[in-house]
């Protein structure tokens, strides 16, 4: 296997002659945490989308361990390994926390279409699924319904479901968006954390979990790449800064 | 506990009621609490509203009674043929409808319920505008006597209450569980592996082979099947039903159906006027009710319970 778990290479996406990803190359190192980040509209979600094809690219190609995935369905992307969250918090308002992440493993378990079975036929699941929950805590909200939940704890959810998959690669969109402080740190170090054995690409706005947590930087703006490197070099890049506080208008 | 005192009672209630309550009202009533169910099982446990949900009951009605009257068969056969057929017709409109969400998936069945109509009208064998008429109770399993309206009841109430068990397994399986996600958040399951349609296209195939089933009970019922089981007045009805009861509960579609029933055949003394009172009651279930007389009672006996 290659160097690199995520390559995209000349990525690019238009909206009706709008472009709102132009020409992206990125490579994503085997075990790192990656991060993306840039000004509002930048084009980071976009990029995600592309990425695992929730949008079909305009041009360009991503790779996934050196295997061409452009053709593939969004489903078939998650089965090869490319698991990622949602910026706008994806759970399933109806099922309970613990369904939420016991639907997604699933994913994996040849019982989705068992429709003459009970539900001991998953019950076998159950306690990985309190595992997860309670990796991201939630070990005391299994039975509430994910609508219930507050907007950390419903990314928290989120990330409790993505994990269920055991993505070799994940993609994380602003992970820690709308959480209060207490609930920042402890979602940092589960990051950190799953990241063994795993490649993590992560969209993030707190520029202090980026620096603990990201080996490398990406930085977008309108749509391309500004500038790529660690994060030391990346926040001291002139046009980064420029980028950043010269964003407001975007 | 409260829960088996409650089906026991219901059981006493079902089994003792046509010595009080003419049959025939009963066993229409029970047709169509299994045809309720499956548009339940689509619209609320897949999120899938089917316009033209009553090309597989009006479809069914006629393949059913086709059985018993012109192949001879026995009325579990008959039953079992229409259930059978109609989920290969669910399965056929799945494949054409379930890429689509929302009002596009019901725009496209109301569509083929349409092209259905006009297929059974000019087929050869439903007689077109008069549609198939004295339509025998063959024996059942070919030796049992069913013909009478009490020994049909039984032969319903089984049949329905196995139908509606048969739903309750679906919507509380693994596959249940995976149905339910995709109706809350589609994007999201594909995302973590899963491939909507089929999901979708299975469960409009059992939805329709339950739909069939209570077609089928309803053309032994009344010993008749015509053009009006499939039209769109039914097919209203049936989200009617839904609807009032509501949706995404075991019960409400059900108890739905049994109202709307009860409704209809009391107001049809009040001739036109039955349209107005029916359109009202309506209103008054979607403006104050909103989620159905069973879902309404669901979530006041649960804000109860959390006060106590
Ligand atoms: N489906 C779409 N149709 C048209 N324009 C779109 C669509 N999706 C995104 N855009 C536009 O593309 C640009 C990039 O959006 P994107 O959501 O990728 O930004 P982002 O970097 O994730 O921003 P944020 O930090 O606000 O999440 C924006 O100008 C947005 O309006
Ligand atoms: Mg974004």
């Amino acid at each position: 296997m290659g160097e690199y778990a995520l390559e995209a290479q000349g990525l690019t996406k238009t909206f009706g002659g709008f472009n709102a990803v132009t020409d992206v190359n990125l490579k994503v190192r085997r075990g790192s945490i990656h991060a993306l980040i840039g000004p509002n509209g930048a084009g980071k979600t976009t990029c995600f989308n592309l990425l695992t094809k929730t949008l079909t690219p305009t041009s360009g190609k991503v790779f996934l361990d050196g295997r061409d995935i452009t053709r593939l369905r969004s489903a078939q992307v998650a089965r090869q390994g490319l698991v990622r969250s949602f910026q706008i918090s994806a759970t399933f308002p109806h099922l309970t926390c613990l369904e939420n992440v016991r639907v997604a493993l699933q994913s994996n378990h040849g019982t989705a279409y068992k429709f003459w079975r009970s539900l001991k036929a998953v019950s076998a699941l159950n306690e990985r699924a309190h595992e997860l929950l309670g990796q991201v805590g939630l070990g005391h909200q299994a039975h509430t319904p994910a609508t219930e939940l507050s907007y950390g704890k419903k990314r928290a959810l989120e990330i409790a479901t993505t994990l269920a998959l055991d993505p070799k690669v994940m993609l994380l969109d602003e992970p820690t968006a709308g959480m209060g402080h207490e609930d920042i740190e402890p979602i940092t170090d589960l990051i950190r954390k799953v990241s063994d054995g795993r490649t993590i690409l992560i969209v993030e706005h707190n520029l202090s979990v980026v620096s603990s947590l990201c080996e490398r930087i990406t930085v977008l703006q309108h749509g391309e790449v500004l500038c790529e490197g660690a994060y030391a070099e990346v926040s001291n890049d002139p046009e980064v800064i420029t980028a950043y506080m010269g964003g407001i208008d975007e | 506990m409260t829960r088996y005192i409650l089906l026991a009672v219901l059981a006493v209630v079902a089994l003792i009621a046509p010595f009080f309550v003419y049959p025939i009202l009963l066993m229409t009533i029970l047709c169509f609490m299994v045809f309720a169910s499956s548009f339940n099982l689509l619209l609320g446990y897949a999120g899938l509203l089917c316009f033209g949900h009553a090309m597989f009951f009006g479809a069914g009605a006629y393949i059913g009674g086709w059985l018993m009257k012109e192949g001879g068969l026995s009325i579990e056969l008959a039953f079992l043929g229409a259930a059978l057929a109609m989920a290969a017709l669910g399965w056929v409109v799945g494949l054409i409808s379930a890429r689509r969400g929302g009002i596009q998936f019901a725009m496209i069945t109301l569509a083929i319920s349409q092209f259905i109509y006009f297929l059974l009208l000019r087929a050869p064998f439903t007689h077109g505008e008069d549609g198939l008429q004295r339509i025998p109770r063959s024996d059942l399993f070919g030796v049992v006597d069913v013909s009478s309206n009490l020994s049909l009841y039984y032969l319903v109430l089984a049949v329905s209450v196995a139908a509606i068990w048969f739903f309750y397994r679906i919507v509380h399986s693994p596959f249940g569980e995976v149905l339910r996600a995709i109706r809350d958040n589609e994007g999201r399951m594909e995302s973590l592996g899963f491939v909507p349609e089929r999901f979708k296209i299975l469960a409009l195939t059992l939805s329709a082979g339950l739909a069939g089933l209570a077609g089928a009970m309803k053309a032994s019922v009344l010993q008749i099947a015509t053009l009006h089981d499939l039209s769109f007045h039914v097919s209203g009805t049936i989200i009617f039903m839904a609807l009032l009861g509501g949706l995404g509960t075991l019960a409400g579609p059900i108890v739905g159906a049994a109202l709307v029933v009860l409704l209809t055949d009391h107001l049809a003394q009040f001739g036109e006027w039955a349209l107005i009172i029916q359109g009202s009651v309506f209103l008054v279930v979607i403006l104050f009710f909103r989620r159905g007389l069973v879902g309404e009672l669901q979530a006041f006996l649960k804000r109860r319970v959390a006060r106590a």
